[in-house]
């Protein structure tokens, strides 16, 4: 059988023999001990032609509910956010997509410069003069940023906020657990951290507090006084896991006292796509450049004096430092973070703000039409573009009514938060129209009420 | 803009212009200030860039043509396999099913996706021999993390809690080591012998009733099979260690044997590398991870299970790791690499691997008088050549590499492995033809050449790429991290 990747052909394979002076390819395998050497083929499935494959996985895609026909109200850290075209078309330019780490920078500056320029929009906004070329995810930022955290200050317990995104505080376990770092969370009050129970448990061994901006909920954090209380230790760090899309309206983290800032521009021309490949990212002051995980990129000059772009300060990396790298991280989020690029390029100084305020204005339209239906919101607080409600009967079972009728509903709380059961959380995204909320709003109605 | 320097998109600014379509404000708006403390509303705009659409295509348009990728030409980027990335693979992963699903709708409405997964495990437990796969991790890296946390658990559970050393080769990937930190380990070296394989009589030396783990890259990175690969499982697993399996390599050798019966417990798989991810300029990657029956209970979690036709997330494992990412992975990238191992199947892939293993020792075998062969003996699908003839003449392996730009090549690996003075790691992957092969060759014999007659030609290489040798000791000392106006 032929295949279109591999263009081998007779005559190329017996004038290469020839060349090594070998009678077949198995001889190349010959070193392979025999007991483990495979004499059957692979029990896999038959190969596909290209058109019968587009067409089984496209039929299999067919079987899943997507976000374009199906109207939702899901968010809990994945947005549907509009994505403009201009983002598929510069990230299917294929000298970005089928080129790999730039270790060479002469012929790399397209893709070198395009971080630099990424590490500068995560600077503007969260406020941090420094920021990396991306991590795997806003997830496994924050955990790098917990551990950064207890190298840096010789601490080994951080704590961490009930409200923090609860797959991310899951993440940060694993991680601290393989580092002896001991992870205690601080309680919820009416949908907030609890500032009183932060202050009980901040003692000289906390190496750094973890809070999210807006929290899980959607709350805006009292990022202020959590500054003050954590600045009161004299080491201890403050690390705040953030939504940059609403950091077009919020003031950003690093301007109330963060040490790191981290989160995920899944918000920013990434789609959803179940989860992953979404993009993290990792901003920090000065003072900790040199323990930054990951890579970065840095401005130089060529031998004629022209500007140009390398990676840099490498001797934190694992390529360099082995075991004594600030992290392990190698291959990280690059075509993710070129869409983010283009989409933050795109909507602009300006239209951040705008965009942000449509969440936020479309959200509280929602909230207050639920209001009218006399569906009970909790936690009254100042909010980006989630909010939650209560209902009278299972989440499940009003997402599974809403879905007949076309719509995805909101994230079941009952999961992470047993004492938030029939609790649901909503997202309302710029790409809402006042009629699907509205639409949405009677269907809910009736479904609780009817 | 002759001898001006390429602007950043921020230097192509201009105040007033958009490139953005926001939806319409169709809601009665509220004063949002009401709501908020005023030290909490932004008083300065971040300084994002403002452009038309055009010019926005322009920059990032002129920023691809500054760089190189494998459609742009031959990449030989040694332990990175840098294959054709086949278009379908794209076009799949844009399919609206598979790019516009969220990660917590309910499994009854992703099926599709959940069985994909699920086939997609069934299709890397053959190719690798292993029990099960979790596709979590989210690249080669962090599929090392996961592994090694999951023989840490292995060892807890047996109450074994004294086996803190991790042993890694001296030609080993810098994230073996790195990974078995993170991981809360300490690493611990074994010497290469002089056939460039792990010393049996230092593994010996190193493995004690202390040895969590052996990694192991197989073939190696100087492109070798590890021949006493079932001596050295021995070895560590007599002592109560596990053996732990870097993919990197995997493509020198599907079809042909499998990590599962060389004895290794766990094995991670870099998708964007054996499975035509693609690399994304440096990510996003995938890494799933492969067990034995008994690591299985220690998988992160979820687990996709099938029950009775039906397709779900498993979230009951007490025994498991715990989370190592949100969600499910990147889904995104398994999902090409899906594409591309269904186009392909057993036969392919196993002519993948013969091919990329010729290709290699071919070009060995054409270079191996002009350049110095360290390990002469057939090599898997790649191959680690020293500069150290050219050295003599002044001319470094850094030299040459950058020599190879003027010849629109994408250099070899270098400097890697560290235990090869001057190295250059060649891959020429399976999608190759022999017509690029034979270029490369007669320009690496040119360059041979030119190091011989013509020194400086090499020395002050690139000649031809839009930016020079570019400073990296200033860009260390004098960190520029992002632009200021």
């Amino acid at each position: 059988m032929d295949f279109r990747y591999l263009p081998m052909t007779e005559d190329d394979k017996q004038k290469m023999l020839d060349t090594i002076g070998i009678n077949t390819t198995d001889e190349l395998f010959s070193d392979i001990p025999s007991s483990i050497r495979l004499s059957e083929p692979l029990n896999l499935k038959k190969p596909a032609n290209e058109p019968a494959l587009k067409k089984e996985l496209t039929k299999m895609a067919g079987k899943n509910a997507n976000l374009i026909d199906y109207t939702s109200f899901l968010g809990a850290g994945v947005y549907d956010h509009f994505i403009p075209s201009v983002v598929d078309h510069v990230i299917s330019r294929s000298e970005f997509y089928t080129a790999y780490t730039p270790y060479q920078p002469e012929i790399s500056q397209g893709g070198l410069q395009a971080i630099f320029e990424f590490q500068t929009m995560i600077s503007e906004l969260t406020g941090l003069p420094i920021a990396n070329s991306s991590m795997y995810d806003g997830g496994t930022a924050l955990a790098e940023a917990v551990t950064l955290s207890a190298g840096q200050t010789r601490k080994n317990k951080v704590l961490v906020s009930k409200a923090v995104h609860p797959e991310s505080r899951e993440v940060i376990q694993t991680y601290a657990r393989a580092q002896h770092i001991e992870v205690v969370e601080i309680d919820i009050k009416d949908g907030k951290t609890d500032l009183h129970h932060l202050e009980e448990l901040l003692d000289d061994e906390i190496a750094g507090v973890v809070i999210q901006y807006p929290n899980f909920f959607g709350i805006v954090e009292p990022l202020a006084k959590v500054n003050e209380l954590i600045k009161q230790k004299k080491k201890t760090m403050f690390i705040v896991s953030s939504n940059p899309l609403a950091l077009g309206y919020l003031t950003p983290p690093g301007e109330f006292g963060a040490d790191i800032v981290v989160g995920d521009t899944q918000v920013f021309g990434i789609p959803a796509q179940f989860g992953g490949p979404h993009c993290g990212y990792f901003a920090t002051t000065k003072k900790l450049m040199r323990k930054v995980p990951g890579r970065l990129v840095g401005q130089t000059v060529d031998e004629d004096g022209k500007r140009g772009f390398v990676l840099t300060l490498q001797a934190r990396e694992q390529h360099i430092r082995r075991d004594k790298a600030t992290s392990n991280i190698c291959s990280n989020q690059a075509l993710n973070a070129l869409a983010s690029s283009v989409a933050m390029s795109s909507i602009g100084k300006h239209g951040l703000k705008q965009m942000a305020v449509l969440n936020m204005q479309k959200a509280r339209y929602a909230k207050q039409k639920l209001d009218e239906l006399g569906l009970k919101t909790i936690f009254d607080e100042a909010f980006f573009n989630e909010f939650v409600i209560e209902l009278p009967v299972s989440v499940q079972k009003v997402n599974e009514q809403l879905f007949d009728k076309g719509f995805i509903g909101g994230y079941d709380l009952g999961f992470f938060y047993p004492e938030l059961k029939n609790h649901m959380l909503l997202a309302i995204t710029e790409i809402r129209t006042k009629e699907e909320i509205d639409t949405f709003v009677e269907e809910l109605g009736a479904i609780i009420h009817g | 803009m002759a001898n001006k320097d390429f602007p950043l998109i921020f230097e192509r600014s201009q105040a007033g212009r958009v490139s953005f379509s926001l939806p319409e404000m169709d809601v009665p708006e509220v004063e949002l200030t009401d709501e908020f403390d005023e030290e909490y509303v932004r008083d300065t705009p971040p300084e994002l860039p403002e452009l038309s659409e055009l010019e926005l295509m322009r920059h990032y348009t002129a920023l691809s043509t500054r760089n190189f990728g494998v459609d742009s030409g031959f990449y030989p980027l040694g332990s990175c396999t840098m294959k054709y990335n086949p278009k379908i693979n794209e076009d799949v992963a844009r399919l609206p099913g598979f790019s516009h699903i969220h990660p917590y709708q309910d499994p009854e409405t992703v099926q599709g996706a959940l069985e994909m997964m699920y086939d997609m495990q069934q299709e890397l437990k053959e190719i690798t021999g292993m029990h099960e796969i979790s596709l979590q991790p989210a690249a080669g890296a962090h599929g090392e993390w996961a592994g090694l946390m999951m023989i840490r658990a292995f060892h807890e559970a047996n109450g074994d809690f004294h086996r803190t050393k991790v042993i890694v080769p001296d030609s080993a990937h810098g994230t073996n080591p790195a990974s078995a930190t993170v991981a809360g380990f300490e690493a611990v070296t074994v010497k290469s012998n002089e056939k460039g394989l792990v010393d049996l009589e230092d593994l010996k030396r190193v493995v004690g009733d202390d040895t969590a783990a052996l990694m192991l890259t197989n073939p190696n990175t100087l492109g070798l099979f590890e021949t006493e690969i079932l001596e050295m499982k021995q070895i560590v697993h007599d002592a109560g260690g596990r053996l732990y399996y870097d993919g990197a390599n995997l493509n020198a050798i599907m079809g042909y044997a499998r990590p599962g019966d060389m004895g290794f417990d766990v094995v991670h798989l870099n998708l964007h590398k054996t499975f035509s991810g693609p690399h994304g300029g440096g990510g996003p990657g995938s890494g799933p991870v492969g067990v034995t029956k008994e690591l299985e209970p220690f998988l992160p979690k979820p687990v996709i299970v099938k029950r009775d036709n039906f397709y779900d997330l498993d979230y009951d494992r007490p025994k498991s790791i715990g989370r190592v990412k949100p969600y499910y992975g990147n889904f995104g990238i398994y999902l090409r690499a899906y594409t591309y191992i269904r186009t392909l199947g057993a036969e392919g892939l196993k002519k993948v691997s013969e091919y990329a293993v010729l290709n290699a020792n071919y070009i060995m075998r054409r270079l191996e008088d002009a350049y110095v062969l360290p390990f002469n003996q057939h090599c898997k699908h790649e191959f680690v050549l020293s500069g150290k003839k050219q050295k003599q003449l002044g001319v470094r392996t850094l030299d040459i590499a950058k020599r190879l730009l003027d010849y629109e090549y994408h250099p070899p690996t270098i400097y890697f492995p560290l235990n090869v003075e001057e190295a250059m790691m060649i891959e020429p992957p399976e999608t190759e033809t022999k017509e690029t092969l034979d270029d490369f060759i007669e320009t690496m014999l040119q360059i041979a050449e030119e190091a011989e007659n013509n020194p400086e030609l090499v020395q002050d290489a690139p000649h031809t790429t839009i930016v020079r040798r570019l400073d990296e000791t200033l860009a260390a000392r004098k960190p520029v991290l992002r632009f200021t106006k």
